[in-house]
């Protein structure tokens, strides 16, 4: 078949224009070169919904945030993805950062930005009491929210499949050929895919992707970010997103609660040689601990329960590339799309569609298009009356596997068999929360194991942590 | 809403031991709720022997250990929830428990807490690299393995030398892996002698004290670790640093109390031993509401666990018959050398001779171990050497306990 539109990668960019595509009636398939999707900057970063103060006036990245924020906040209501408007402080310890604090103040006028503030230091421990001491003034963004990224990415190429979308896992493209007017788009394992549109959302890939039909327009800088995550129990210590004044690396180490109700830490910035670098190192992840006392006291680090890295795609010029590519006919680059990608990737998604309808592309309404998502933990939110009623119909939700987070096998068993269906113990973990608590799946993780063993069929010698070669076992005893 | 009059949460060897203890002290009706599809807790997975050396003076494995319990409460017709998880008690001793016939509300009159405890993560411990699979708590591991039947890799390093670690180290040698080095932080073992001797030593295993795992290499599996040798402050020595290839890292880095249904209590927990506060009779400063085993601070030995349990079962069984109540607390407070001491408080009310369970900060030879009412010494042992993970027992008589209205303190000096 060919598809009209192919979009290269299932991050929270592909997923979200898969699902803008949706509403108008086109076929769509989304290629992803691991075996699930949101694996890469889309879940590993620090969930935050910008006010949209930071970036320079003009840019793609103002518009769009700006836009983006409430857009974000609509979709990820119909899509039953929690997401939390707590606010966020930009805080400055010293007069040059008072004087930048004033400056971002400025820059977020121009830009549009709502609900700004600036308060002193005690003004800003009245609201937050775990503040440093040290911090001398504040601008307090009151729009700003913070979101689970993998949550909403799962969520919005789910919906896209509800809609009609194909998902491709698995499916590295090492190959594109331009013929007449289709791409004809090649895996490694040498499947196929033809479309007559071409999305690039490849991320940290998305440069590579591009020089496959010759496009050497750009070149992605990889910069990797080191977080740590807190228990619950630390979750408590502060309700906004705490910043310090941005560097030239980046919106710096911030402290914030998540939507889950543990506490985030990081991330750093190092420049790293390749998109896979994903690993954390003794400095950085010292780093973290270090800057992140310096903005929120009585954080306790003990109660670290892991701690991961992300690498983010930049380009010099330092904005958005939403662009059709100059190499090649109905090629669309959407690539570098570092902070505040998460902000704006409702609308990019909105732009990029615009753009295509631009070059020609006929938008029919997809009536039955429906926006709408099942929360996927909507279990745990019922009353006990109604979880009876749920249990009395299907006793697997009577029997919990993680006894850290409190998830059933019922939610597990669902996760693996709804759009985008979980195929290995982090995707299970992804989507439910299984092995996401204090204990990593210590307990959980061989149940999981089981549990995916039978609803797909496969032996237990067959399931992966993350896909290919991340098995968990290597025989029977 | 359900009426018991004690709850028993957890069926663990200290659930079990407890709610037999509670049952044979006059109360009929104990339950005990677990989430496991047997009782036994964890001894389930711990095929090896040497439980019950202590207790019946045979060497047992864990699933016997366990059979002589779960025995025990079947014959007494104490009944059992299986595969009922608790997910929260409040502070009026409601509670709150789900399985597959639906949500369970229980208000129960006392209330036993034996939940055990956990492995400590690798994130926890916050160990530089990639994360790729084949990393594995020796617990989950030893669950794989024993009771799912599979083997998890091939060529091992194990970080932490405790009783499970150390274990697994000789468990995975029977099973045809590679157990390339045993790591331990410290400049000594956290594990007890009789299991390095016959877990590492009979094996050829390799042990490197002060020594740690500092980065995990490889994408998808476990390609190598990146072990060092660190000096007395714990800091990494660089020139020391040596590439390990295996694909299976087991963490056996210590275990944590799972207290998070004593907190919902709104019982505080003690931040040496991550429990409960508790006094003698295992009561927590909550009345009605008693932990018992590793929920409450980590043993060595399960036969200890059940000691403690029994303590704990017949404490709540006078509390729901109305002989507990009341009685002036003091504080047992841990000095010079002692990490910790539990009981925490002493309730003079009618008390018994009472075992002090204490753990020193580090190895010690030849010490002194005197415990104190002001400058009247209670008890003073010797010992020729006292080792962290060896717990000490001093016994105060109760006739020492008359006349005392300050505090209790535990502290050790060289000799």
């Amino acid at each position: 078949m060919i598809y009209d539109v192919v979009i290269a990668g299932a991050g929270v960019i592909g997923s979200m224009i898969a699902r803008e595509l949706t509403k108008y009636e086109l076929t769509v398939c989304v290629l992803e070169k691991e075996n699930d999707v949101s694996c890469g900057a889309s879940k590993a970063n620090s969930g935050i919904i910008h006010g949209g103060f930071d970036p320079e006036p003009d840019t793609l990245k103002a518009k769009l945030n700006v836009e983006g924020v409430e857009k974000l906040f609509d979709a990820a209501k119909q899509l039953n993805v929690s997401i939390i408007r707590n606010g966020s402080f930009v805080c400055a310890f010293s007069e040059d950062e008072e004087e930048h604090i004033k400056a971002l103040y400025e820059r977020g006028i121009k830009n549009g930005v709502k609900g700004m503030e600036i308060l002193n230091g005690e003004q800003a421990r009245k609201i937050e009491p775990n503040l440093s001491k040290n911090i001398t003034l504040v601008l307090s963004v009151s729009t700003a929210g913070i979101i689970c990224p993998y949550e909403l990415t799962i969520a919005a190429i789910g919906n896209a499949m509800d809609n009609g979308a194909v998902l491709k896992t698995n499916f590295e493209i090492n190959k594109i050929r331009i013929i007449k007017d289709l791409f004809s788009v090649y895996s490694n394992d040498g499947d196929n895919v033809k479309a007559k549109y071409f999305i690039n959302c490849a991320g940290t890939y998305s440069d590579k992707i591009a020089g496959l039909i010759g496009d050497n327009s750009f070149e992605i800088i990889c910069r990797a970010g080191e977080y740590m995550l807190l228990d619950k129990c630390e979750g408590g210590l502060i309700s906004h997103t705490v910043f310090q004044v941005p560097s030239k690396e980046g919106k710096g180490i911030l402290v914030t609660p998540t939507v889950d109700g543990n506490l985030l830490v990081g991330p750093t910035a190092s420049l790293v040689e390749t998109p896979d670098n994903k690993e954390t190192t003794a400095l950085g992840l010292e780093k973290v601990r270090n800057l992140a006392g310096r903005s929120v006291e009585n954080i306790n680090f003990r109660n670290v329960i892991t701690s991961f890295a992300g690498v983010r795609s930049s380009e010099k010029n330092g904005d958005f590339i939403i662009e059709e590519s100059k190499a090649g006919n109905n090629f669309f680059n959407v690539a570098a799309i570092d902070s505040p990608g998460l902000s704006s990737c409702v609308a990019i998604a909105e732009y990029t569609v615009s753009l295509l309808r631009r070059k020609g592309m006929c938008l029919v309404s997809n009536k039955n298009w429906n926006g709408n998502r099942e929360d996927p933990h909507k279990f745990k939110k019922l009353s006990d009356d109604e979880k009876n009623k749920f249990i009395s119909k299907n006793s697997d939700y009577g029997k919990i596997i993680c006894r850290c987070e409190n998830i059933t096998e019922g939610e597990i068993r669902a996760a693996i068999k709804r759009n985008p269906p979980a195929k290995d113990l982090d995707g299970v973990k992804r989507r439910t929360r299984s092995g996401m608590g204090r204990c990593q799946g210590g307990f959980c993780g061989p149940a999981v194991m089981r549990i995916i063993s039978e609803e797909m069929g496969i032996p237990m010698s067959e399931i992966t942590k993350k896909g290919n070669k991340s098995k968990m076992i290597s025989g029977r005893l | 809403m359900i009426n018991h009059d004690i709850v028993v949460v957890g069926g663990g060897p200290a659930g079990m031991a407890a709610a037999i203890a509670a049952y044979d002290n006059g109360v009929r009706d104990v339950v005990i709720l677990d989430r496991e599809k047997n009782l036994g807790g964890i001894l389930q997975q711990c095929i090896h022997n040497g439980f019950g050396l202590h207790k019946f003076g045979e060497e047992l494995t864990g699933p016997e250990y366990a059979n002589i319990y779960s025995k025990k409460v079947a014959e007494r017709g104490i009944e059992v929830y299986n595969e009922t998880t608790v997910t929260d008690i409040s502070k009026e001793k409601i509670i709150t428990a789900t399985n597959s016939n639906g949500i369970l509300k229980i208000k129960a009159k006392a209330v036993i807490l034996a939940m055990g405890c956990r492995e400590r993560s690798r994130g926890a411990l916050n160990i530089a690299g990639t994360r790729p699979a084949g990393i594995y708590s020796a617990g989950t591991a030893q669950k794989l393995i024993n009771c799912e039947g599979y083997s998890v890799g091939e060529r091992v390093v194990i970080l932490g030398s405790g009783d499970i670690g150390l274990i697994m180290a000789r468990r995975m040698t029977l099973e045809g892996a590679k157990v390339e080095a045993v790591c331990e932080l410290m400049s000594y073992s956290g594990g007890l002698t009789r299991n390095i001797v016959q877990c590492l030593n009979d094996f050829n295993i390799p042990l490197y004290l002060s020594t740690t795992v500092v980065e995990i290499h490889g994408e998808e599996r476990l390609e190598g670790v990146t072990v060092a040798k660190v000096d007395s402050k714990n800091q990494i020595l660089e020139d020391t640093k040596r590439y390990i290839p295996c694909d299976t890292l087991l963490l056996s880095v210590g275990l944590i109390p799972e207290n998070e249904l004593t907190r919902s209590i709104g019982i505080e927990l003690n931040n040496i031993t991550n429990g409960a506060e508790v006094n003698q009779n295992r009561q927590s400063n909550i009345d009605g509401v008693f932990a018992c085993g590793n929920v409450l601070h980590v043993h060595d030995l399960v036969d200890y666990v059940s000691d403690e349990s029994e303590i704990a079962g017949k404490s709540a069984a006078k509390y729901v018959n109305g002989q507990l109540s009341g009685g002036k607390e003091i504080d047992v407070k841990a000095e010079n050398g002692i990490r910790y001491v539990l009981p925490q408080k002493i309730n003079l009310e009618n008390t018994e001779d009472i075992a002090l369970l204490m753990r020193v900060d580090k190895p010690y030879d030849r010490v002194q171990i005197t415990v104190k009412a002001g400058e009247v010494i209670l008890a003073n042992v010797k010992r020729i050497r006292a080792v962290p993970g060896e717990m000490e027992k001093i016994i105060i008589k109760k006739e020492g306990l008359v006349n005392i209205c300050d505090s209790i303190t535990v502290g050790l000096e060289e000799i």
